[in-house]
């Protein structure tokens, strides 16, 4: 079931578009990475899904339960400071924010929630521990615990493996994978291409002129997705110079 | 010891030192972790600014003149700042400078260099009534919106775009953030002085923060230490004459965060061994 579609969208800064005529749908459960050269707006695509900038043209739709507030979002690093004085644990719960409740209290249920994304995400030992004297990796974790707790469905990550050593890395993706097994949907931003393409069930590929939205195999075969091959192509049954995909040009 | 309380201006300005203590403690926890400090230190000279205009003017109650300004430039200096502009910190302190040279110049016009002077470094006598009013009323206000809004209050000042994606009203927060310390700068200047009321906000969540490694710790925390050095401050003004009673609670601040920062290192080694 169609989870999020973008129909003919724009988005942009200041009457500037970064970004025009993008179609795409996201179904529930799928894995959606999406890759392109710095500066193609793949950033401000994620402001535009999360309601951070209006759009300019077009339009996203949210189906299947899903409101634009419902989103878990691990952003890029840089937003939050690492000297920050905060305990995971209250990191953790300030991801319950979108639901009703407020004040200077969370429910039972939320905080048995809490636990629940804790134990899940690895990071239960921690929750005691400063934010500030964790690991990079840790951090990532503790972030991603956060978005977990403002939706069960879709969750939105910039560049989340940015800065962590490629043990960090492969464990975070592990993670993620297997959350994305559970039944959560994910679209994320990255540069590690041949991650994505392991990873993910649908490449979106946003370059300066084109952009390609496909399952992975489509994407492997299309005109922008052809070079990274480097050795042959993994799938029995193909001469690996079909065009696939929709592309857009 | 109790002598001290017989006076009625004294009971004033624990009254005030004390309530304005508490806000300052609570928005400066806010103001600095997201980076805010210098809004404070340019609100006292823009309130210095206003407060010597309406002297001239001889306006009956100044705080009428110097709250609208003083609440105007704390929005404007946010925007500023919040644009994460390149030089937003040359130009918080053009408008400080602006604020402060035109409020020395319209008091020498005058001839009231006596104003002036209570201005700068604060007085114990400048508390009046209404000072009391808006100081009750600042701080419920204060108190309330920490109560009420908490977890929204950590949110936006952890991660704000995190917030903002979670559908919170982030810009809501960081006005009604600025308003507040607007009016506590407005009001705790005139007892504390132009260029020591920033310390006053600066100063208790940094102490905090040497040690506390939580929010909410470093919250109440920094409402006991503020509240303390007011306290410690009133005290030996009023036992040692002469002191302006703001430089000496900024110097019970400065000893607190040098205990704290020995305290902070100490514990580090600790965690290490």
């Amino acid at each position: 079931m169609a989870l999020l579609k973008a129909y003919n969208l724009a988005l942009g800064y200041d009457g500037k578009k970064v970004l025009s005529n993008l179609n795409f749908t996201v179904e529930t459960g799928d894995f959606v990475s999406v890759i392109g050269e710095n500066g193609s707006g793949k950033t401000t695509l994620i402001k535009g899904i999360l309601g951070l900038i209006g759009k300019t043209e077009g339009s996203i739709e949210f189906s299947d339960g899903l409101a634009q507030n419902n989103i878990g979002y691990l952003g890029q690093k840089t937003n939050i400071s690492r000297d920050f004085p905060a305990s995971v644990e209250e990191i953790v719960m300030s991801g319950f924010l979108n639901s009703k409740l407020s004040g200077l209290f969370y429910s039972k249920a939320q905080r048995q929630d809490a636990l629940r994304l804790m134990e899940r995400t690895g990071i239960i030992h921690l929750r005691k521990a400063s934010f500030s004297q964790l690991s990079g990796g840790q951090q990532q974790r503790v972030l991603l615990c956060r978005a977990l707790c403002a939706t069960s469905k879709l969750i939105l990550l910039d560049e989340p493996i940015t800065g962590l050593d490629p043990i960090a890395s492969s464990e975070f993706y592990t993670l993620l994978k297997e959350l994305n097994n559970e039944g959560v949907t994910v679209i994320m931003v990255t540069h590690d291409v041949t991650s994505a393409i392991r990873l993910s069930s649908h490449i979106l590929y946003l370059g300066k002129n084109t952009s390609f939205f496909g399952n992975t195999h489509e994407y492997l075969h299309s005109n922008v997705g052809r070079g990274i091959l480097i050795e042959g192509c993994p799938c029995d049954s193909c001469s690996h110079n079909k065009k696939g995909g929709r592309e857009n040009a | 010891m109790l002598e001290i309380f017989s006076y009625s201006f004294m009971v004033n300005a624990f009254i005030v030192g004390i309530l304005i203590a508490i806000c300052c403690a609570l928005l400066g926890v806010v103001l600095v972790l997201k980076r805010y400090s210098m809004i404070g230190d340019g609100l006292s000279h823009v309130g210095f600014g206003a407060l010597s205009v309406a002297a001239v003017l001889n306006l009956s109650t100044p705080l009428y003149l110097a709250l609208p300004v003083v609440i105007v430039a704390a929005y404007i200096l946010l925007r500023i700042t919040e644009k994460g502009r390149v030089n937003a910190d040359s130009a918080i302190a053009i408008i400080s400078s602006s604020a402060l040279a035109i409020g020395v110049f319209v008091a020498s016009i005058n001839g009231t260099n006596i104003d002036l002077q209570q201005y700068m470094f604060g007085s114990i006598l400048a508390v009046d009534k209404s000072d009391i009013i808006i100081s009750v009323i600042l701080t419920v206000v204060v108190l309330a919106v920490y109560v009420l809004f908490y977890n929204k209050i950590f949110a936006v000042t952890f991660d704000e775009s995190f917030a903002k994606a979670t559908g919170v009203r982030t810009s809501l927060y960081s006005i009604a953030v600025s308003v507040l310390t607007a009016v506590t700068v407005v009001v705790g200047m005139r007892m504390l002085g132009t260029l020591l009321i920033s310390a006053l906000i600066i100063f208790p969540s940094l102490t905090c923060m040497r040690v506390c490694k939580r929010f909410k710790t470093v919250v109440i925390c920094s409402v006991i230490i503020s509240v303390l050095c007011v306290v410690l401050g009133l005290f030996t003004s009023f036992y040692f004459d002469n002191i302006p009673v703001g430089a000496t609670i900024v110097i019970y601040n400065l000893i607190g965060f040098l205990i704290f920062t020995v305290l902070g290192l100490i514990l580090k080694l600790k965690k290490k061994h």
